[in-house]
């Protein structure tokens, strides 16, 4: 499927609208698949971002210090509607899990033993996670786009030394996105640098 | 080392959780390790046992898993330190993503700025793979999460309005009939 162009995108929704969606996402976010799931609500479904912006939004939520899904949100929320959207997205996000979690907290004593619950919690985590994986294809298909080595290999990089390797991710990434950002950096004299 | 005991709990826990906020770059994991040590061993908020119960509560209820700050507010001050808690941990990264995110837009354009959004972008998305790995061996998944995982992934490429809640909800089935042929025998 195509990537929305910025002249197809929706209008903005009210701030009731774009609160209400990430009020949904927050309280059936199990297991981490927020991201995922943000980017298919706000690009694919209503269309109110653009991929891009969605894609470099996702890199400096997780460069920024705090949570990558509320950094995200933030965001989101800020391209959205400025910064009253953004303010809306995080309490709008926040809210159900804050309330929810305690409760897990106080029935987790009474329900800790149905197995089925926990399979109900463990596969629709595995499957939170497919959005997260969709969302690595998604920006995969956007370095092929670029037409260049360079940031192919540092997400390569990237991937490999701290998911494989588990090397501590904030040292990893200040080494290579230095060099990555360098091997994209703008060349005098005109012509892109291909790295 | 510290004592802060004369403190009110709620000063207490925006005086560990603030800070932290601020320095969980990469993500809550990364505060994961300080979060324990403040209110295990510092503040003695909760044993370590029921730190772990906290942790395992934190994955299976919604939101990300630095609701685990939320739970620790909860332990230390009932509802109202939850509250705070969950304020102190992600109310100043977020100011602090939302002013990084307003220089960032004022520059959009700039030829540096597609320079910077092209060498960060492919960062991000070597993490979004890492981050399932690392999900998956916290949980210590087997192939049918993997399995599952790759489906839901596959099955949004092929059709991208697919609704989330009907994979997740695939997935709590898959898990459930997993379950049911284990307990008639089928499985090991």
């Amino acid at each position: 499927m195509a990537d929305p162009a910025p002249e197809e995108l929706a209008p903005p929704p009210s701030l009731f609208k774009l609160g209400s969606v990430l009020f949904w996402i927050g309280v059936f976010s199990f297991g981490g698949g927020l991201s995922g799931w943000i980017h298919r609500q706000v690009v694919h479904r209503y269309r109110w971002m653009t991929n891009d912006d969605f894609l470099s939004g996702i890199a400096l939520a997780q460069i920024v210090p705090g949570a990558n899904v509320t950094n995200l949100c933030v965001y989101v929320g800020y391209r959205i509607r400025g910064a009253w959207g953004a303010t809306m997205s995080l309490f709008a996000l926040m809210s159900g899990p804050t309330i929810l979690c305690v409760f897990v907290a106080i029935l987790y004593h009474y329900v800790q033993d149905y197995p089925v619950l926990h399979a109900c919690v463990d596969g629709v985590a595995a499957a939170a996670v497919g959005l997260n994986i969709r969302l690595g294809i998604i920006g995969t298909q956007r370095i092929q786009r670029m037409r260049r080595i360079a940031p192919m290999i540092a997400m390569v990089a990237t991937f490999v030394s701290v998911g494989v390797m588990e090397w501590p991710l904030v040292p990893v990434v200040l080494i290579i996105a230095p060099l990555s950002v360098a091997a994209v950096w703008p060349r005098k004299g005109g012509g892109a640098a291909h790295a | 080392m510290r004592d802060d005991s004369s403190l009110s709990p709620y000063l207490a826990l925006i005086m560990v959780f603030v800070p932290l906020s601020l320095v969980a770059i990469g993500g809550g994991p990364s505060i994961f390790a300080p979060i324990q040590k403040e209110a295990v061993d510092v503040h003695k908020w909760m044993s370590a046992r029921e730190f772990i119960e906290i942790f395992a509560v934190a994955r299976v209820a919604p939101g990300p898993g630095s609701m685990l700050g939320t739970l620790i507010g909860w332990k230390v001050a009932g509802w109202g330190g939850a509250i705070v808690a969950t304020l102190a941990l992600f109310i100043p990264s977020s100011i602090l993503c939302l002013a990084v995110a307003k220089v960032w837009n004022r520059y959009r354009g700039r030829e540096w700025h597609a320079a910077l959004e092209m060498g960060l972008a492919p960062i991000g998305t070597g993490l979004m793979f890492a981050g399932a790995i690392a999900i998956f061996r916290m949980a210590e998944a087997g192939p049918l999460a993997w399995g599952l995982a790759i489906f839901v992934a596959l099955m949004l490429t092929w059709r991208p309005r697919a609704h989330p809640f009907a994979l997740l909800g695939i997935g709590a089935l898959v898990f459930n009939l997993q379950l049911w042929l284990a307990h008639m025998g089928y499985l090991r």
